[in-house]
């Protein structure tokens, strides 16, 4: 009670004192009443204020009321120079939201824990091989009997799981309706249990889901699902869903904050691994496998108990197979199995976006740095003008842990209104960044609430902050020697020497992140003008399904029916859309040698696909509608150099090598340009185009079920014909159904949304970086000039040239920019390393890349410090003189 | 704070003997009965009256409350608590081992 009254009379100042003066006024008024002279009563009771600040100390938190009055006058400080207190609060306010809503992006993709009790002993299941060329491929997919066997050896130590790479499906509610997209994950029912999830509503999957291929049509929705979709109905349960020749009956919703394994995906639809065509085949590797492991079971044996399992059944596997090479056979005995921790989940997104992330929050990080030493440079600045007030203090009893608290207060409070500010950013921008890394296709949904974790991240960053720029600032003012600092100031150049270390460090800093920015730029600049091979512009790909499958001559019907709408200028087909990540490859045989270690890739293409596209045909001639596949191909000028070796391809035979072992023998009838297949980035792959009709093994044509139109319109606005020929479509024949529209280009961009967010951001930071460091190395300047306006005005008075002066305080700016810069530079190349697989095309050693930040920093400071060296000259030596 | 010498800690006993026999006094009433009841010869200073009252209440020995009297003037008046009275107790338990010890000395001396 008596320390909550203490506390509060902190609080209470004036209240209190006015109670300690009425107390004693009585006093006084007591002794005048009983007749004492009022002079000599007052004299004898001694003074007021004496006694008032002797019982204050008695009834007042000391540490709380000097705490109070620091903030007062700490408040008071920070508003007479108002134009640096909002400098620093903003720069300090832009770098934390930065490193905020890097901290939350990191954290939802690649720390936060799955909200499931048994995060903290999943794990999750990976192969390594060793080819023949000693390079290791590492993949996480399995063939589902592999898993099974697995699952069913190690019960005792584990439950393992089997989760689908979550995809975007297509299905319909009732045959009439329109095709809705969803993500589907195929899951072993187990998985509920396992996690401790309970349902929301209905009944989750269960073991007793993952018994008999074909026979569990049921699906569990998720609650985000449910939201979005069906407005939370509860008559959601017993309704029932087509996807692809299947029937669902939604059974049950799940818990609200489970939103499947995939940290960057959200998954709507939950299905039983039972119900994927794939459940019984042993060469289709097609989900992930996570496992529980039983508290107390070590890893290690249960790996290796793993491993020996996954062995004998790819052995097994390959030697069934009849056409398999030794090669590949001892390759799959040199597989590695590795587990490893998975408590966050794991997704595509999580390899493709950890180095872009981690990069990202590094330059963050320097970008504080940069605010923090501009900060530290301010307070140290106005400590300097208050040397004489701090001198004085001590002078009058005031201990030194004082004086650094009075500054620590200062720069909490800056703290404090920049984390309040940058908070507000990070609000909006951590969403703003997951937004730009969503494409229509795949749009990235996170789980990034505001909870304790951000919390708590931004309270330490903002300790972290504060100390930074507030602690050494603090530290010298409480070493301030009275003497020498009322007789006229200690020694000035102590000060400068520490300003000047720190402005060099901003420099380096800066030249980093600038360095860093100009590589993500060219990157973007050199995947933006790569020479594709064909014309993305005016190009819409209308991705089609026929679900009862229609013959190849159907499909050519139906591109001559959309060949006659007005606009449209030419249509043809092929099985998948170029650079859609979508591939088909298989060993190659020229000759009747045995395939080699490399691939060959596929696309089925209609004839005119390839002018459709704008793909020069360089030799030979297109397809024509009697050719079919095995038969003809045209081949691209890497499969020439790659697989043919000749200059003269055209007549060549060459043979796809099937599993089995059947030799599909083409000829080649073309070359066409080099052109991306599968990916933008990737190197040129060696492709064999090939006729959209396919042969079966008794040369009859057969059905075709999915293919993509590709429409090259007479307007640069393709989207525009989308609906109408959708509508087209269907109307031509009801059993065409057009899953997904987009234009060539939206498939390029999607492929480049990283490189766009590195090169946007990159170019962000490095604005505000070289922005705050011609800021600091202002302020520097201007200080130094300040204390250096005497020496200046002694020179000029003395005959000086003007020129010379400036050249004098120039000389020192620039020593320090050329050091920070040479600091930067050997920065910049050891962190090139780091940055390699984030670039393309472009060497972080190129000497155009390291001369841009160089010359950047160096116009900064050209006009960072122009003002201060104008200012410098026009200093009057008479004034200075007569001043002293 | 300082630690109390001899003069502090005997005003400190004064005060809890006198509020401990007559209740609800304010200070200068206190400071009064000091005088008047050691026949003038103790004369505690005014000026360390205050501090050493706000020390005690603070230490929750005494508890003070505001009352207006009859003048309209108000004044803070002082009333000993039961970790007072156990406080006096002690400091006149000492009080008589010190001020007898001293009378051994100068007896003997």
């Amino acid at each position: 009670m008596a320390l909550w009254r203490k506390f509060r009379n902190a609080f209470r100042s004036d209240a209190l004192n006015r109670e300690l003066d009425e107390e004693f006024e009585s006093h006084i008024a007591e002794a005048i009443a009983e007749g004492r002279d009022p002079e000599e009563a007052r004299r004898s009771f001694g003074s007021l204020l004496r006694q008032r600040e002797a019982s204050r100390r008695f009834r007042v938190l000391a540490w709380l009321d000097a705490l109070r009055a620091d903030m007062i006058f700490g408040m008071r400080q920070l508003r007479r120079n108002r134009v640096t207190t909002t400098v620093a609060v903003f720069s300090l306010a832009l770098a934390m939201g930065a490193s905020v809503s890097s901290f939350r992006l990191i954290d939802a993709l690649l720390l936060r824990p799955l909200p499931i009790t048994t995060h903290g002993r999943l794990c999750v299941l990976s192969r390594s091989w060793t080819n023949s060329d000693r390079s290791t491929l590492r993949f996480d997919g399995w063939a589902y009997p592999d898993f099974a066997r697995m699952r069913d050896a190690v019960k005792t130590d584990a439950d393992l799981i089997a989760v689908s790479y979550t995809q975007r499906a297509d299905l319909t509610y009732s045959s009439e309706e329109a095709m809705e997209k969803a993500f589907v994950q195929y899951v072993s029912g187990s998985m509920f249990p396992s996690f401790g999830l309970q349902p929301t509503l209905g009944r989750l999957l269960g073991p007793a889901d993952d018994r008999t291929p074909g026979a569990h049509p049921v699906a569990v929705i998720s609650y985000g699902y449910w939201t979005r979709r069906f407005g939370r109905d509860p008559k959601v349960i017993g309704r029932t869903f087509h996807l692809g020749d299947q029937v669902f009956q939604i059974v049950g919703v799940g818990p609200r904050p489970f939103t499947g394994t995939e940290p960057g995906i959200m998954t709507d639809i939950f299905l039983p691994t039972m119900m994927n065509r794939w459940v019984t085949r042993v060469d289709a590797t097609w989900h992930r496998t996570l496992a529980i492991v039983h508290p107390g079971v070590p890893l290690e044996p249960l790996r290796a108990k793993l491993e020996s399992i996954s062995d004998h059944f790819e052995f097994a596997r390959l030697q069934a197979d009849a056409g398999v090479s030794k090669q590949a056979l001892s390759s799959t005995i040199h597989e590695k199995l590795y587990i490893a921790p998975a408590a966050a989940g794991v997704s595509v997104m999580q390899e493709d976006y950890r180095t872009a992330l981690v990069c990202l929050a590094l330059l963050v990080g320097l970008v504080l740095l940069i605010a923090c030493v501009n900060v530290a440079n301010l307070m140290a600045a106005l400590a300097a003008a208050r040397a004489r007030e701090m001198a004085l203090r001590v002078s009058i009893g005031a201990g030194r842990w004082r004086l650094v608290q009075l500054v620590l207060v200062e720069s909490a409070m800056l703290a404090f209104a920049a984390s309040l500010l940058g908070a507000a950013l990070a609000q909006w921008s951590a969403p703003w960044v997951a937004h730009s890394i969503s494409t229509p296709d795949y749009p990235a949904r996170f789980s990034m609430p505001a909870d304790w974790r951000v919390l708590g991240f931004g309270v330490a960053l903002g300790i972290l902050v504060m100390l930074l720029f507030g602690l050494a600032p603090a530290l010298r003012v409480s070493s301030v020697r009275p003497v020498s600092a009322l007789k006229g100031g200690e020694d000035p150049h102590a000060r400068r020497r520490l300003m000047q270390v720190l402005i060099a460090a901003q420099v380096a800093f800066c030249f980093l992140v600038v360095f860093a920015g100009g590589l993500f730029v060219a990157t973007f600049h050199r995947i933006e003008h790569r020479s594709l091979g064909f014309d993305p512009s005016h190009l819409l790909l209308l991705e089609t399904l026929a679900p009862q499958g229609r013959m190849p001559n159907a499909w050519a019907q139906m591109a001559d029916s959309l060949r006659t709408l007005p606009g449209v200028a030419m249509v043809a087909e092929s099985g998948w859309p170029l650079v859609s990540s979508g591939a088909w490859n298989g060993d190659i045989s020229v000759a009747g040698a045995p395939p080699g270690k490399e691939w060959g890739y596929f696309l089925p293409i209609s004839p005119g696909w390839l002018a459709t596209m704008k793909m020069p045909l360089l030799a030979g001639r297109d397809f024509n509608p009697r050719d079919a596949f095995p038969g003809a191909a045209i081949v691209n000028q890497t499969f020439v150099k790659d697989f043919l070796k000749s200059d003269r391809p055209l007549g060549m035979t060459f043979e796809k090598v099937e599993d089995d072992g059947r030799r599909e023998r083409c000829q080649v009838i073309g070359v066409v340009a080099d052109a991306p297949y599968r990916r933008v980035r990737e190197a040129i792959l060696p492709v064999a185009f090939v006729p959209f009709r396919a042969l079966d093994a008794k040369g009859i044509a057969g059905m075709q079920y999915s293919g993509t139109f590709a429409v090259r319109t007479e307007t640069d606005r393709p989207l525009a014909f989308a609906a109408e020929l959708r509508r087209k479509i269907s109307e031509a024949d009801p059993g065409f159904r057009v899953s997904n529209v987009e234009t060539q280009q939206e498939l390029l961009d999607v492929q480049t949304v990283r490189e766009r967010l590195l090169a946007r951001l990159g170019v962000f930071f490095a604005g505000v970086a070289l922005l705050l460091a011609g800021i600091g190395m202002y302020g520097v300047l201007n200080y130094s000039v300040l204390q250096r306006r005497r020496e200046i005005g002694v020179r000029l008075a003395l005959g000086a040239h003007r020129g010379h002066v400036a050249g004098i305080v120039a000389a020192e700016v620039f020593r320090i920019v050329l050091l920070g810069a040479a600091a930067g530079w050997v920065l910049g190349i050891g962190s090139a390393r780091y940055l390699a697989s984030l670039l393309y095309q472009v060497k972080a050693a190129q000497l155009d890349m390291l001369a841009l930040p160089l010359l950047a920093i160096l116009g900064i400071a050209v006009v960072a410090t122009q003002p201060v060296i104008a200012r410098a000259l026009r200093i009057d030596p008479a004034e200075i003189l007569r001043s002293e | 704070m300082k630690k109390p010498d001899t003069m502090q800690g005997s005003l400190d006993l004064l005060v809890l003997k006198i509020l401990s026999r007559r209740p609800d006094l304010h200070g200068y009433a206190i400071l009064t009965a000091i005088r008047q009841t050691s026949g003038d010869v103790l004369n505690a200073e005014e000026g360390s009256l205050y501090p050493a009252l706000h020390r005690m209440e603070e230490a929750g020995w005494i508890r003070a409350t505001w009352v207006t009297k009859e003048n309209g003037r108000r004044a803070r008046i002082y009333r000993l608590t039961a970790a007072g009275k156990q406080q006096l107790a002690s400091e006149e338990a000492r009080w008589h081992v010190v001020s007898a010890a001293i009378n051994r000395v100068l007896l003997e001396a």
